[in-house]
């Protein structure tokens, strides 16, 4: 099996930056390199270079390399606790304003944002919210379009679900069909996908909840203080930001400026 | 065996282990007092559902501080760190802790294999492995890595495993340094 070393490493993402002019230079090392021994494993790479001419003279094979390295895997109310605090504490607080605007910071598949809407709908809040939900990775955003899931994996959802505080037959939700779970547009109505890159992007409107779970995970501390200053500048007064179970805002000066909710990874904004 | 002389001062202990490896932690960890020189990273195979039982577990039989791993943390020598459900456990030449929520690793997630290797690219020769009972493969192939790299690995004897697969499976696969049982395998780490 081909290991990459640091100097080919970062010959990698020098030339992506310079033929692509994606930045992948705040990605976290350990994982990125384990990513690209993988990519070079899947497409059967005889060595290094032949991957790093197929990225520099390919713009196809680029976007199937991005699509690859970026670590996707998510599933419907992952971290079901988490999921009873939104539903029980949150949504009834930015429930009462008029209009509610929520950002999914790296969606992926689509899962998560599937999962809020369900809340919201429960909460009767969905008809005056929008959802959006952005990724750098513009295939797994197709996937999310379409909300369709696979079939296997609804017996953990509706388990999830119900530990979330849920009260209904998950199965209501979906209908199934060849394998595959299909989510209903009454769901997906309010929802509105696009590729954002977190390293590059900018702001493009203010939120009352932003979720960004298990991505900042993929950065260096650099980075995720960049996010952070993004989502800072995303969030209204009073507006949330929920991180993955691992991550937080600790090592960031902008934690001054948030107020963590419980022990919760959910960070209200006082400033 | 390689001297000591040529080995270079072990920074990060690393313990993997699946099913029966709780009972041999538990003997160990009461008796170690003090690690003053390097860390111990304790990898072992759990149901993702459980939330921090295995932490408190640990914390309850040893007086070394258990860190709680968040994405980021240093790796100071003196802790104990436990790989966290759910997350692969990763190593930064920088000395922090990285957190990867990839695809399973021989059915694993955290893998023992992924955070082996991830610890031999990191650190090289600075790196010891133990490897103890289970009923997996998981750890083989990260043995073999941080051998590559000269670090030392440490195999529990599969006649004193509760579960000989995984010890018996990296024997088959990677020369060891040492062979131990548990009594040998606590004063090995004494020795450090
Ligand atoms: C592990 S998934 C997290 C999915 C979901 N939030 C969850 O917690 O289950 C991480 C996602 O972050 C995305 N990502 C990685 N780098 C990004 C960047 N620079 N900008 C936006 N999204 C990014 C990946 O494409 C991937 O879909």
């Amino acid at each position: 099996m081909v290991l990459i070393d640091d100097r080919e490493l970062e010959l990698l993402i020098n030339d992506v930056f310079e033929y692509h002019g994606f930045d992948f230079s705040g990605y976290s090392r350990a994982s990125l390199k384990r990513r690209v021994d993988r990519l070079i494993h899947l497409d059967g790479f005889k060595n290094f270079g032949e991957l790093l001419y197929k990225v520099r003279t390919e713009p196809d094979y680029f976007k199937h390399m991005v699509e690859e390295i970026t670590v996707n895997v998510t599933e419907m109310f992952r971290d079901p606790l988490f999921y009873k605090v939104l539903r029980n504490e949150i949504l009834p607080i930015i429930g009462t304003k008029p209009f509610i605007r929520i950002w999914h910071a790296g969606c992926s598949t689509g899962e998560e944002v599937y999962s809020m809407a369900i809340l919201l709908k429960e909460a009767n809040l969905l008809h005056k919210s929008l959802l959006y939900a952005t990724d750098i990775n513009g295939l797994v955003l197709d996937v999310a379009k379409k909300g369709i899931f696979p079939l296997h994996m609804m017996k953990q959802y509706s388990e999830n679900y119900m530990v979330s505080g849920g009260k209904k037959d998950f199965s209501h939700y979906y209908t199934a069909n060849y394998g595959y779970a299909k989510f209903g547009e009454d769901l997906s109505e309010k929802m509105v996908f696009s590729q954002h890159n977190l390293v590059s992007d900018g702001s493009f409107n203010e939120f009352d909840l932003i979720l960004c779970r298990n991505v900042l995970i993929y950065f260096d501390k650099e980075l995720q203080e960049k996010a952070l200053v993004l989502f800072d500048d995303s969030l209204a007064k009073l507006g949330y930001l929920a991180l993955g179970t691992k991550e937080t805002i600790k090592f960031s000066p902008l934690q001054m400026r948030f107020k963590q909710v419980d022990r919760e990874k959910l960070w209200k904004k006082i400033l | 065996m390689e001297k000591d002389t040529v080995t270079p001062r072990c920074k990060v202990l690393l313990i993997g282990g699946s099913a029966g490896s709780l009972e041999v932690l538990i003997k160990i960890l009461p008796r170690l007092t003090a690690i003053p020189t390097f860390a111990i990273v304790i990898i072992v195979h759990r149901k993702s559902s459980e939330d921090s039982t295995l932490e408190e577990l640990i914390a309850a039989k040893t007086t070394l501080p258990v860190k709680d791993v968040e994405d980021k943390v240093v790796l100071e020598p003196g802790n104990i760190y436990v790989a966290p459900s759910d997350y692969h456990l990763l190593f930064e030449k920088n000395n922090l802790l990285s957190l990867d929520t990839s695809e399973k690793v021989n059915y694993s997630r955290p893998s023992i294999d992924v955070s082996f290797e991830s610890a031999a690219d990191a650190f090289g020769p600075e790196v010891a492995a133990i490897l103890l009972s289970g009923a997996n493969s998981d750890g083989t192939h990260g043995l073999a890595e941080i051998r590559e790299a000269g670090g030392i690995v440490v195999i529990q004897d599969p006649e004193s495993a509760e579960i000989p697969f995984m010890p018996r499976n990296a024997l088959e696969n990677v020369a060891a340094n040492y062979i131990l049982d548990v009594e040998g395998i606590l004063r090995y780490i004494q020795s450090l």
